[in-house]
């Protein structure tokens, strides 16, 4: 077989037996060991010791001026400057995920895993949709630019000089990007399911969907749950198909407040684009800000992110238990 | 009992409301599952329509103002010695060796340390360690691009690349990519080790049994088994690094969309990727319609060459799955 067949050949088969002879502790055995431990301890520790260190730089700013940090637009001052504009956009980023990507990125796993049946539209959406969770993150940013800003020019077109970059643009582009994620995930989730569990609903005489809405769905909700977190932590920290579909960099005109539906006409930035745009600034009087900024992302992210990772190992654990 | 009495068809199909909605969910669940092919025909059809726009362009500049172009408008401008679109240079091989140079360098990092993890999370670490340190993996493989690229800008391009090259600020190929490979190593260790754990447990014990030491039966047992898996990773990793647009786009350097072609890592360059984003910023305000064009066809190379990596992966995923 071919899986056996490594342990056939000459070499290996040599090492075997020396191994077998000398016995006891080996140098070449605790080397390799010990590499590994590097390797996994220096990836562990770049990427800590990288958190850490933006927060220490950041610190100074909230204990300075939490209130106007949150509060201000963006200035051309780094001790003016605000990420309030940067939150808010971020903020409705988020709501189109949830309120466009999740009801259908989980109705298309539901479609693909309990109504498809195995024939050629099945498998090309699929396949498509693999490939679409591989497509970079800036091509989700010329899908954008092409159709929902090339759409929302005629949309909003008098409402405000936007010229189609706007909120409303962003949000979709990101809930395009989001969707093959949580259809992946879901579906994955939902393939989990015992069946006994649908056979015994449907043998008491359930329909389809009275099945999938109190057996299947309320089974596969953990799963299902931390797929669509993850994709919502993904979608609020890209920052390339912001910039394509014209996310502003700098200064950004109007005032409007934080949940005023009027902005999704008007011309938007995001947590991301914000940092991007302090990050380029010359001068070290923009790192502190700039820190500050991607504390406040981390920790929006992150928090996602670590939801969905514990949640799905605390739900592991108990269905094998 | 009484046998039960013979019903009418029309009794057993249930009520008609029951059915109705039945139907209707049907369809809603049907066309959310379309939506994600409508998202793939809008990508494909917006890169192929502005691109062949573009190449029209190029064939037949029309209005063009040609006192900015240096040698005239034709396919010659798709290879010369940079990339500056405001100029009609659209150098297509420097952003290729851009790309490759960054991918190159972000792949000499995230394969060998991602590796080398995942070998340690799957075969050395007791199960108390891999279940605190996998998730905080997991996590950290969500920290945002744009946060990596800052610390490719402020601190690796000054300390690593501008203290051991002696390069003035650091920007360059080199400081991104290395940005690029930190950013990759969750990704290639969490794959590998899904790889690696799905090997069976028979063939370590075969191999422990026969008296191959933890090392042995892990290179010459499970790495061959896992092979499939890892070339996989390796290959996802690989095209999430050439579609990596933020930290090349900070610390690769290159101002204004202009770079000059270059293989050498350690000077500024651009990708694809940052190419694009930097033609979208808008920092080159009088651009011409034909320059703005170049990114759509960036775009299409850079969605042909990711999309054939992940074709290739996928079959490397069924492998694995056949075998077992």
């Amino acid at each position: 077989m071919a899986i056996a067949q490594p342990l056939l050949d000459k070499k290996t088969s040599e090492r075997v037996k020396s191994q077998l002879e000398t016995g006891g502790f080996n140098l070449a055995e605790g080397a390799f060991k010990w590499a590994l431990i590097g390797t996994l301890v220096f990836a562990l520790l770049v990427l800590t010791v990288l958190v850490y260190d933006v927060v220490v730089d950041g610190f100074p700013v909230f204990s300075d001026r939490l209130d106007t940090f949150m509060a201000n637009p963006s200035r051309t001052r780094a001790d003016e400057t605000g990420i309030f504009q940067g939150l808010r956009g971020t903020f409705w980023i988020g709501v189109f995920v949830i309120l466009l990507t999740f009801p259908i990125g989980i109705a298309a796993a539901i479609y693909l895993e309990e109504y498809a049946t195995d024939n050629w539209l099945t498998r090309t959406i699929n396949i498509n949709i693999r490939n679409l969770a591989g497509v970079p993150s800036v091509v989700y940013g010329i899908l954008g630019l092409t159709i929902f800003v090339g759409i929302l020019k005629g949309v909003y077109g008098d409402v405000a000089l936007s010229r189609g970059n706007t909120t409303t643009a962003g949000g979709l582009t990101l809930a395009a990007l989001a969707l093959p994620v949580v259809i992946i995930t879901s579906a994955e989730a939902i393939r989990a399911v015992p069946s006994s569990l649908r056979e015994a609903a449907y043998g008491v005489g359930a329909t389809k969907w009275e099945v999938i809405k109190s057996h299947i769905l309320p089974y596969a909700a953990p799963g299902i749950l931390t797929g669509t977190l993850l994709s919502l932590a993904r979608a609020l920290g890209e920052a390339a198909p912001l910039i394509l579909v014209g996310a502003v960099q700098g200064k950004l005109g109007p005032r409007t407040g934080f949940f005023e539906l009027q902005q999704l006409g008007e011309k938007f930035t995001a947590m991301p684009i914000v940092i991007t745009d302090m990050a380029k600034q010359p001068g070290s009087e923009w790192q502190p800000v700039t820190a500050a900024a991607i504390v406040v992302l981390l920790l929006v992210v992150l928090t996602f992110n670590a939801a969905a990772v514990i949640l799905r190992n605390r739900f592991e654990r108990k269905r094998q238990g | 009992m009484a046998v039960a009495t013979p019903q009418p068809a029309g009794l057993l199909s249930g009520n008609s409301r029951r059915r109705a909605r039945e139907r209707v969910v049907h369809i809603i669940v049907a066309a959310a599952a379309l939506t994600s092919i409508l998202v793939s025909i809008g990508i494909v059809g917006s890169l192929l329509y502005r691109a062949v726009e573009f190449v029209a362009g190029l064939a037949d500049p029309g209005a063009v103002d040609l006192a900015e172009a240096r040698n005239g408008i034709g396919f010659s401008n798709l290879w010369s010695d940079k990339w500056a679109p405001r100029f009609f240079d659209f150098d297509v091989k420097t952003l290729l060796v851009g790309s490759l140079v960054v991918t190159v360098v972000a792949m000499a990092v995230a394969a060998p340390i991602g590796l080398g993890s995942a070998i340690y999370l799957s075969e050395y670490a007791s199960d108390r360690v891999r279940k605190v340190v996998k998730p905080i993996l997991e996590i950290l493989a969500g920290i945002p691009s744009v946060v990596l690229g800052f610390f490719a800008l402020r601190w690796i391009a000054p300390n690593v690349v501008g203290n051991v090259f002696d390069g003035a600020d650091g920007q360059s190929l080199l400081a991104a990519g290395l940005g690029v490979g930190l950013l990759t190593i969750p990704l290639m260790a969490s794959i590998s080790e899904d790889a690696m754990r799905s090997v069976p447990r028979a063939l370590r014990m075969a191999s422990a049994g026969l008296g191959a030491r933890k090392r042995t039966t892990t290179v010459s047992v499970v790495l061959p088994a896992a092979v499939s898996g890892l070339v996989a990773a390796g290959i996802v990793a690989t095209s999430r690094a050439i579609g990596e647009t933020m930290v090349v786009f900070l610390a690769a350097g290159a101002s204004g969309n202009t770079a000059l072609f270059t293989v050498n890592p350690l000077e500024r360059g651009s990708t694809m990727t940052a190419a694009m984003a930097s033609q979208a910023s808008g920092t080159d305000g009088t651009i011409s319609e034909l320059g703005f064009g170049s990114l759509f066809f960036v775009g299409f190379v850079l969605f042909v060459i990711t999309l054939t990596l992940n074709l290739i992966a996928d079959r490397f995923v069924r492998r694995v799955r056949e075998v077992y």
